[in-house]
C-alpha cells in the first residue's frame, strides 16, 4: 500500500473528509441563498427606481413637452451616481441623455418590463457597461430610455464570492487541524492497543493493554479486553496444566501396567499366574480410567460449558440423598454421619449431579483421612442459607491440614503426605473448586478445632 | 434374543459379538449408520447397541428415525464422550439407556439383558415375587415366607430395582443410576455397603439366600 494510501484509510483522514463535505455543503448553500436573496432585492430596487423616473419623466412632458424632459434629463443627467437616460427621434437620432451608445435593437423593443443591455456611458470612457433599462415610445414618436447601472449588483457578487473562497480555506485550515488532533490525540491510542494485542499475539501471554486512568472508552475497552485475556490466559494455562499432568500422572500408571504385562509374559506359562496378572491389569485400567474421567470433567467444568443440566433444585434435597447414600459406608468405617439442613428448602439453579458428587467427594476424603487419632469420627454435613448465598458445609473431626498446605490441597494431583497411601487420584478436591466456580461459587478450607471444615459458598441469585 | 449392533470399530464389534454370543444372545452386526438404520428398519430385533459416532450417519439420528417411525425397539447407546449432557442428549433422542466407552463387558451385558426385559409390560404388575419373597409396590410391604420385613425407602426401591430385574445380573452403577439417580462414580464401595445392608434383612436367617454377589459384575436375586 502506499504512503497516500495509507493515510487515506485511516479513520482520522475520513473523519476530516467527512467533516470539510458536511461544512462545504452547509456553507454554500448558505452563501447561495443570501446571494440569491439579495440579487432578486436589488433588481427589485433597480425596477422600481427606473419605475419612478419614468413616471416623473411623463409627468413633465404632460406638462411641459419633450422640451421640458430634455431639460430635466440635461439637469440630472450629469450629478454623480446619476440614472441612465436617453431621448432619440424616430430616426435614432440621439436628442438628449448621457448614453453615448447603444444597440439599435434596444431601442426597437418597446417592451414594458426592463432588459438587460450593454452600452457605453457619454462620459468619456470608452468601456462598456451593463445597465437594466426601459424604452418607452412618447405620443410624439420620440424613444425615452431611462435605466440603472448594475455595477453594484456585480459588486456584491464579488463580495460574496469573496467570502465564499474565504470559508473555503478556512475549512480546510479547520478539517487540518481536527486530523491532526483526531489522529495525534485519539487514534494514536488506538494504535498503541492495537500494537499490544499484536505482541500477545506474539506469544507475550501476560502483557496487558494500557490503561491510561482517564476512564475513557478507550480505558473500558482496555479494560475488557485485559479480563478476556486474563480468561484466556487462565484457560491456556489449564490446558497446559491437564497435558502437564496427564504426562506426569497417567504415565506412571501406564507404565506400571505395561511392566505388569510383561513380566506375566515373561514368566511361567501358566493359566493361573496369566489370569492374576490380566485381573491385576483390568483393575490398574479402570483406575486409570478414573482418573482420565475426573480429568476430562474438571477440564469441562472448568471451560464453563454447561455440563448436567442446570435445574432449580432444593439444596436440602441433595445434601439428604448424598447422606443417605454414604451413610452405610460411613457406618461401616467406624464414621458417624449426620446431615443438617435448613427448616425451608433452599432452591437454587444448579446440576444435582454435579452438587452431589462434589459432597460425594467431600464425604470420601473425610472418611479416608479425616479420623481422629483417638476417639469417635465424626462427619457433619450441612446446608445452611445466609443471606443470598448457599452455604454447603463438610466437616470432619480428624487432624486437619496445616494452614500453609491447604491452597496446595486444591491443586490438581496434590496429594498431601499423608495421603500418598491411599488409594485416590488426588483430583477430589480440584473437581469441588470446579463445581464450586461453575456455580459461581468458591470453596475454603477450615480449621474445626479439630478437624477440616470444607465450605462451599455458591450465590443463589 | 437377537441384538443389532451397529458398531464402526471392526475390532470392538467382533468382541462384542463373541461375547453376546457366548452370553446366549444371537447379534448382527452393522459397521456403519446407513446400513444399521436399514437394518433396523427391518425389524426383528430385541435390543439395539448403538455406538454414537458412525460413518455416514450418525447413531443418534438412526434412533430418532426409528422414534419417528413408531419403532421403538430399546436402544441401548454407546459413547466415548460420557459427559453428562452427551447423556442427556442420547436419551432425548430417543435411546433408552446411555453407556460410556471405555465399559466393562459385564456392565453391557447386564444393560442390555435390563432393557430387554423391559419389553414386557411390567407397569400393571403390583407384587413381585422371588422364591418366598414377596414386594408389594402399592402397599410397599416386604415379606419372605409371609413374615414382615420393615424396609427403609430406599432400600425398598433398591429391592424393587432388584426384583423388577429378577434373574439377571444388575450392575452397581445401574443401581446408582436407577435408585439413587445419580451418575458420577462414587469412587467407594458405597453401593456394596447398601446390598449388605438389604441381604442382612431378606436373607438374614433364611436357609436359602436370594440375594447373589455376581463376581466382577453385580448383584442378582434369584
Amino acid at each position: 500500500m502506499t504512503r497516500i494510501g495509507k493515510v487515506v484509510r485511516t479513520t482520522a483522514f475520513k473523519l476530516s473528509a467527512i467533516y470539510i463535505a458536511v461544512f462545504s455543503v452547509f456553507s454554500l448553500f448558505f452563501i447561495l441563498y443570501i446571494s440569491y436573496s439579495t440579487n432578486v432585492l436589488l433588481n427589485q430596487q433597480l425596477r422600481d427606481t427606473i419605475a419612478t423616473e419614468l413616471l416623473g419623466l411623463s409627468d413633465q412632458y404632460r406638462v411641459g413637452g419633450l422640451q421640458a424632459v430634455v431639460e430635466v434629463i440635461e439637469q440630472r443627467a450629469h450629478q454623480p451616481g446619476a440614472s441612465l437616460y436617453l431621448v432619440t427621434d424616430i430616426s435614432g437620432r440621439i436628442l438628449a441623455g448621457n448614453v453615448a451608445e447603444v444597440a439599435n435593437d434596444v431601442l426597437s423593443t418597446s417592451s414594458i418590463d426592463p432588459i438587460t443591455v450593454r452600452y457605453q456611458r457619454y462620459t468619456g470612457d470608452s468601456e462598456q457597461r451593463t445597465a437594466l433599462v426601459q424604452v418607452v415610445r412618447l405620443p410624439s414618436g420620440f424613444l425615452l430610455l431611462v435605466g440603472r447601472d448594475t455595477g453594484e449588483r456585480e459588486q456584491f457578487r464579488q463580495i460574496i464570492g469573496g467570502a465564499l473562497a474565504w470559508a473555503l480555506v478556512l475549512m480546510i485550515a479547520l478539517a487540518t487541524l481536527s486530523y491532526i488532533f483526531v489522529s495525534r490525540v485519539v487514534l494514536r491510542r488506538i494504535d498503541s492497543l492495537s500494537a499490544s494485542s499484536r505482541r500477545i499475539m506474539e506469544g507475550d501471554l501476560a502483557g496487558r493493554l494500557e490503561v491510561t486512568g482517564s476512564g475513557d472508552e478507550f480505558d473500558r475497552l482496555a479494560d475488557s479486553l485485559n479480563a478476556m485475556l486474563d480468561r484466556i490466559e487462565h484457560l491456556l494455562y489449564g490446558v497446559k496444566d491437564v497435558s502437564d499432568n496427564i504426562a506426569h500422572d497417567l504415565k506412571t500408571p501406564l507404565t506400571r501396567l505395561r511392566n505388569r504385562v510383561e513380566t506375566a509374559l515373561a514368566g511361567p506359562a501358566d493359566a493361573a499366574n496369566y489370569r492374576a496378572a490380566l485381573e491385576a491389569t483390568i483393575e490398574e485400567s479402570d483406575q486409570l480410567i478414573k482418573t482420565f474421567n475426573a480429568l476430562l470433567m474438571i477440564a469441562r467444568i472448568e471451560a464453563g460449558s454447561p455440563d448436567g443440566e442446570m435445574t432449580e433444585i432444593d439444596a436440602n434435597a441433595v445434601v439428604h440423598d448424598v447422606a443417605e447414600l454414604y451413610e452405610p459406608v460411613a457406618d461401616e468405617a467406624g464414621v458417624e454421619l449426620t446431615a443438617n439442613t435448613a427448616p425451608q428448602p433452599i432452591m437454587i439453579k444448579a446440576s444435582r449431579e454435579l452438587l452431589g458428587q462434589a459432597l460425594a467427594n467431600l464425604i470420601d476424603n473425610a472418611i479416608k483421612y479425616g479420623a481422629p487419632v483417638e476417639g469417635a469420627a465424626h462427619i457433619a454435613l450441612s446446608a445452611t442459607r445466609e443471606g443470598d448465598t448457599l452455604v454447603l458445609r463438610v466437616a470432619d473431626n480428624g487432624p486437619g491440614i496445616p494452614a500453609d498446605d491447604r491452597e496446595r490441597a486444591l491443586q490438581r494431583f496434590v496429594r498431601l503426605e499423608k495421603s500418598r497411601t491411599q488409594p485416590g487420584s488426588g483430583l477430589g478436591l480440584s473437581l469441588v473448586a470446579a463445581v464450586a466456580r461453575l456455580h459461581h461459587g468458591a470453596i475454603e478450607l477450615g480449621d474445626g478445632n479439630p478437624g477440616l471444615v470444607v465450605t462451599m459458598r455458591l450465590p443463589l441469585k | 434374543m437377537r441384538i443389532l449392533l451397529i458398531e464402526d470399530d471392526k475390532e470392538a464389534a467382533a468382541y462384542l459379538s463373541k461375547a453376546l454370543r457366548e452370553a446366549g444372545h444371537v447379534p448382527d452386526h452393522a459397521p456403519d449408520g446407513d446400513q444399521g438404520a436399514s437394518m433396523a428398519a427391518d425389524g426383528g430385533y430385541d435390543v439395539l447397541v448403538v455406538d454414537r459416532m458412525l460413518p455416514k450417519r450418525d447413531g443418534l439420528s438412526v434412533i430418532e428415525d426409528l422414534r419417528k417411525k413408531g419403532d421403538h425397539t430399546p436402544a441401548l447407546i454407546l459413547s466415548a464422550l460420557g459427559q453428562v449432557d452427551d447423556r442427556v442428549a442420547g436419551l432425548r433422542a430417543g435411546g433408552d439407556d446411555y453407556l460410556a466407552k471405555p465399559y466393562a463387558f459385564s456392565e453391557l451385558l447386564a444393560r442390555v439383558e435390563a432393557l430387554a426385559r423391559r419389553r414386557i409390560p411390567d407397569a400393571a404388575e403390583t407384587v413381585f415375587r422371588v422364591g418366598d419373597l414377596e414386594l408389594d409396590r402399592l402397599s410397599h410391604t416386604v415379606a419372605r415366607s409371609g413374615q414382615a420385613i420393615p424396609l427403609q425407602p430406599r432400600e425398598f426401591r433398591l429391592l424393587e430395582y432388584l426384583m423388577k430385574h429378577a434373574g439377571q445380573v444388575v450392575t452397581r452403577t445401574m443401581l446408582l443410576e436407577n435408585v439413587w439417580d445419580y451418575h458420577f462414580d462414587p469412587q467407594t464401595n458405597v453401593i456394596d455397603v447398601h446390598i449388605s445392608r438389604l441381604r442382612a434383612k431378606i436373607d438374614k436367617g433364611f436357609r436359602e439366600p436370594l440375594l447373589h454377589t455376581v463376581r466382577g459384575a453385580g448383584y442378582m436375586i434369584k
